[in-house]
């Protein structure tokens, strides 16, 4: 039976709090949201902290907020299940939810964070893709003050991100998607939608009339980090969605990702499947943009 | 450093001494004595360990007891209180053959009480996903899925029935 080493557990009631037991604690502290992947890590002895920071009783932090003038705002504490059931994120960002409805299970949604899942950093996070291809930013503070950065520059590799000593993601934001526009996120793994992704694609695509304006597609858990694919994006822009075309940005998105085979699927597979879920991802984000 | 928690358990207050690192699932079976909440994987893949935490369902193994103090929790032992009356979701799987080695049986409840306070009328496919995060190694799932139907069906009667 798995047990966890023994820690202290501090409870700050504030932002400013937490960077400050978390600076002080150093590499012996790690913040913890809804803990799911952390006590995990844990119990596997991956990381053993000996401060454990919970988030979760700081006031606002788990708000979402949602305005047609600046997008929306997701804090670092919003749970996976309230996300994807969120009334306006079904409305006017479907794709973050069906994304957040999509991630692990009941029980994991009902506890784990959308932030969360993104500062873990995993190759495989279901959650970044769509914000990817969204542009989202994330909200950064850390004893210094406040920056924010584009998600884009935020993973570094499996498991690193682009957070500093004792710095933290207060809350992620998504500005509003452009006219015409429509996203989608589509994953394929071994046993339904439970475990780790082991293809994932995401599109955010704008449409003018038939033809694709502009396209921003991101392929997850085919490389060290989620990964842009800029080739077929550039072939997209200015043509009409055809199966033809997209077959095309489905072979050069493969030529852009770096898939390894592991537990989830071999290289061999992923390389295969990449084209075709890149291709789906688009086409669904062009329907679903014709479709606003 | 211990720390002195309430916990309200099947809306009785326990006050309990627990170390940060002591799970949820740890503090209700070995402290508590709530031993229908059972202990899997430990991880969070398998689903027996659910209890529901302020009406949502969640897995025992990865929660903190620490962090439940001022929450209400409901477990197995719950649904029933009187023990003289089952639950709907109980009978409906007895009826329906739903239980084998058992060993899932308490978890699985949960996450149908979860979905069905959400969602009183699931079709096949939300009743699939709804028990997606609890693992049954004898049924197949088949009798499952109809007894949460079929509960979903008994709970509709008896708030129809409460309300006219």
């Amino acid at each position: 039976m798995k047990r966890l080493s023994y820690f202290e557990y501090r409870v700050p009631k504030t932002v400013e709090e937490a960077i400050e037991l978390f600076e002080s604690g150093g590499a012996d502290a790690r913040l913890m949201a809804g803990g799911t992947d952390l006590l995990m890590k844990m119990k596997h002895g991956a990381m053993t902290p000996k401060i454990l920071i919970s988030l979760k009783k700081i006031d606002g932090l788990d708000t979402i907020a949602f305005s047609e003038k600046t997008g929306l705002t997701i804090g670092a504490t919003a749970l996976l299940a309230d996300v994807a059931s969120h009334p306006d994120i079904v409305e006017h960002y479907p794709a973050v939810a069906e994304a957040a409805r999509g991630t692990a299970n009941v029980q994991v949604r009902n506890m784990g964070t959308v932030v969360g899942n993104l500062c873990n950093a995993s190759p495989a996070a279901d959650n970044a893709p769509t914000l990817l291809a969204m542009g989202a930013t994330v909200h950064i503070q850390g004893a210094g003050g406040k920056r924010d950065l584009p998600l884009e520059e935020f993973f570094k590799g499996p498991g690193l991100t682009a957070l500093r000593g004792a710095e933290m993601v207060t809350s992620l934001s998504v500005p509003l998607p452009p006219a015409g526009a429509g996203a989608a996120y589509l994953s394929l793994s071994a046993r339904g939608k439970l475990d780790c992704t082991a293809v994932g694609a995401a599109a955010m695509v704008t449409m003018k009339g038939d033809v694709c304006d502009d396209v921003r597609l991101f392929i997850a858990s085919c490389g060290p980090t989620p990964l842009r694919a800029p080739g077929a994006e550039q072939i997209m822009r200015g043509k009409p969605i055809s199966d033809d075309i997209l077959e095309k940005a489905g072979e050069i998105a493969t030529g852009e990702a770096s898939p390894i085979t592991d537990l989830r699927a071999s290289a061999d597979y992923r390389t295969r499947i990449i084209a075709v879920l890149a291709g789906r991802a688009i086409k669904a984000a062009s329907k679903r943009a014709l479709a606003r | 450093m211990k720390h002195v928690i309430t916990l309200n358990v099947n809306g009785d207050p326990y006050t309990v001494a627990v170390n940060p690192s002591q799970t949820l699932n740890e503090v209700l079976r070995e402290n508590l004595n709530l031993t229908g909440v059972k202990f899997g994987c430990g991880e969070g893949d398998c689903g027996a360990c659910t209890v529901m935490v302020d009406g949502r369902a969640v897995s025992s193994c990865l929660s903190l007891a620490v962090e439940m103090e001022g929450k209400q929790i409901l477990t197995a032992e719950g649904l029933a209180p009187t023990g003289e009356t089952l639950h709907p979701i109980q009978e409906a799987f007895i009826e329906k053959g739903a239980i084998q080695c058992g060993f899932c049986t308490c978890g699985m409840e949960m996450a149908a009480l979860n979905l069905l306070t959400k969602n009183p009328s699931p079709t096949e496919n939300e009743i699939r996903e709804g028990i997606a995060g609890n693992l049954c190694r004898c049924t197949g799932y088949t009798k499952i899925v109809e007894a949460i139907g079929a509960a979903g069906e008994k709970m509709r009667e008896s708030s129809e029935r409460k309300t006219s």
